[in-house]
């Protein structure tokens, strides 16, 4: 069984949910931008939730089935143009063999998911799929997927009918918008700054600037200031943490950030909204940080992720 | 002027302990202990930890586990680092050809430092590094601490393109560019040895906490 790439314009990577324990000798995880978008493509086309998918983002790419399978699409951004007809993400299709299908780039967000039932069968690199494209490896090849691409998906024993036509319920989806506030768990060096610039971070807009990829989301905005001149040492962090250079812009570490920084941490991204923020684009969507807790924000968490067993449950 | 250790939450799935306020050995020594201890532990919902200078983050699932559950559990592991922290680190000998091609900044640290090209090899290969923390690539070891002697800042301009095996220093510290990457420490050598090997069972020549020795290789 296998998925051709036809056509890309666009930045599409083969994705799973990310290595595990090899951040000690500076491998990032790696893995998807929207975890939300991603499980919920997996679980739509049937698989286990951690399946590797195809993240897409930046431009259309174009696929074409080798034979008979059902597809998942979610994510934002992006409408699925299957044959003659269009259809939005957040469903399951059944697509005969031969099939082209395009996801075209729409201006409502940023990363899409393309599941295909079985899931995708690359060679894993450190226990994972997940491309680290900077590192070249994972994935294909440890590269983007090009033109010409053939992916070998997972052979079923049979193909299941009637994973297809399903639709993944609104309200159990994150609450994306383009201008969204985002929970933020300030620390562990907020006192590095200025009390003006604390109560600037949680009372300004940002932008998200162009020059973002996989590894951080540089955003513009009102400059937040240190106290004093002093020198952070070198320390772990995590996807979501809000890191801010001299310049007082502040770059928020994304799916594919190093794993250890030196620049102060104003504060770390809620997991559960990590996915609002991965969809906001660049020099369009306007965000404000709102101030919440680690209990606030893990339940925030544990309910969007029970939203998901819920799907599975339903089944 | 004792250091009292921190365990603050980085965001909602991470926890750093911290356990002094500056490079040294003995505070570095004692977060690899607690690594160590960590890393055997078998608390659902840990996922890794990551070791730097003074600190450990650790990785949890917040499905699993709360900040509350972290703290307590990192505060029983902090009251073992001393029981541990007698053990073994392993040792790794680095093959190193200093200066020319292999090394082209050799010259001008040794006029920084006024010293022959010579003292500087013998000074950076006399003493025994510690892998403080990984990181900037895979498999990039962050060692110290440098002898005074031989103590250069970084370049002002970082190069776009350094060759995987460079042996390089850059303040009081030590390292090796595991695969080619851009980079601003001053070159001063190069190893044959392959510190990243994806082909391999165990594809990290080092891991954090190890001593490494350079050998002069002629």
């Amino acid at each position: 069984m296998s998925l051709e790439v036809i056509d890309v314009s666009g930045l599409a990577t083969i994705q799973d949910r990310g290595r595990k324990g090899w951040r000690q000798f500076g491998v990032p995880s790696s893995g998807p931008m929207d975890v939300f978008a991603f499980h919920a493509a997996n679980i739509l086309a049937g698989n286990p939730r951690e399946c590797a998918v195809v993240e897409i983002g930046l431009g259309d790419v174009t696929f074409q089935t080798m034979q008979d399978c059902v597809i998942a699409v979610t994510g934002m951004g992006y409408k699925l143009s299957v044959y003659i007809w269009d259809f939005s993400l957040w469903s399951s299709f059944f697509v005969r063999a031969g099939w082209k299908f395009t996801f075209n780039k729409t201006d409502n967000g940023m990363w899409a998911y393309l599941a295909v039932s079985g899931g995708f069968q690359t060679q894993p690199m450190l226990g994972s799929r997940s491309t680290y494209l900077h590192g070249h490896f994972g994935g294909l090849e440890g590269r983007q997927l090009q033109a010409g691409d053939v992916i070998r998906t997972g052979t079923l024993s049979h193909l299941s009918y009637e994973l297809a036509a399903r639709t993944f319920p609104e309200e159990k989806r994150p609450a994306y918008t383009q201008n969204p506030t985002i929970d933020v768990i300030m620390g562990p060096q907020t006192n590095y700054f200025t009390d003006e610039s604390v109560e600037t971070s949680l009372s300004s807009e940002y932008s998200v600037s162009l020059t973002s990829d996989r590894m951080g989301y540089r955003l513009e905005g009102p400059a937040l200031i240190y106290r004093n001149k002093t020198e952070l040492i070198s320390e772990g962090m995590t996807f979501g943490t809000i890191q801010v250079p001299p310049s007082g812009q502040p770059i928020v570490m994304m799916a594919d950030c190093p794993t250890t920084g030196g620049y102060p941490k104003i504060g770390v991204v809620a997991s559960a909204d990590v996915p609002l923020l991965a969809q906001c684009v660049p020099n369009k969507s306007r965000i404000r940080f709102r101030e919440t807790t680690v209990a606030k924000a893990q339940e925030k968490y544990r309910d969007l992720i029970q939203g998901l067993n819920k799907i599975v449950e339903s089944d | 002027m004792k250091f009292k250790p921190k365990i603050v939450p980085l965001g909602d799935s991470a926890v750093l302990v911290q356990l002094g306020s500056e490079i040294d050995i003995l505070t570095n020594q004692r977060i690899h202990a607690l690594a160590a201890l960590v890393n055997k532990s078998s608390l659902e919902g840990l996922i890794e930890t990551v070791p730097a200078y003074v600190t450990l983050l650790v990785h949890y699932d917040p499905l699993n586990l709360s900040f509350v559950q972290v703290k307590d559990y990192l505060r029983e592991k902090m009251a073992q680092i001393y029981d541990n922290e007698s053990r073994k680190p392993n040792r790794v000998e680095i093959p190193v050809r200093y200066g020319g091609e292999y090394g082209v900044d050799l010259e001008s640290v040794a006029r920084h430092c006024q010293l022959q090209m010579e003292d500087v090899i013998r000074i950076h290969s006399q003493k025994t590094y510690t892998v403080f923390m990984m990181g900037f690539t895979p498999g990039f070891p962050y060692m110290g601490k440098l002898d005074e002697a031989i103590v250069t800042p970084r370049r002002e301009t970082p190069r776009t393109r350094v060759p995987a095996g460079t042996v390089a220093i850059a303040g009081s510290q030590t390292g090796i560019y595991p695969i080619d990457s851009p980079g601003g420490w001053q070159l001063i050598g190069w190893t044959s040895l392959q510190l990243f090997n994806l082909e391999s069972e165990t594809p990290f020549l080092f891991s954090p906490g190890d001593e490494v020795k350079f050998m002069v290789e002629k």
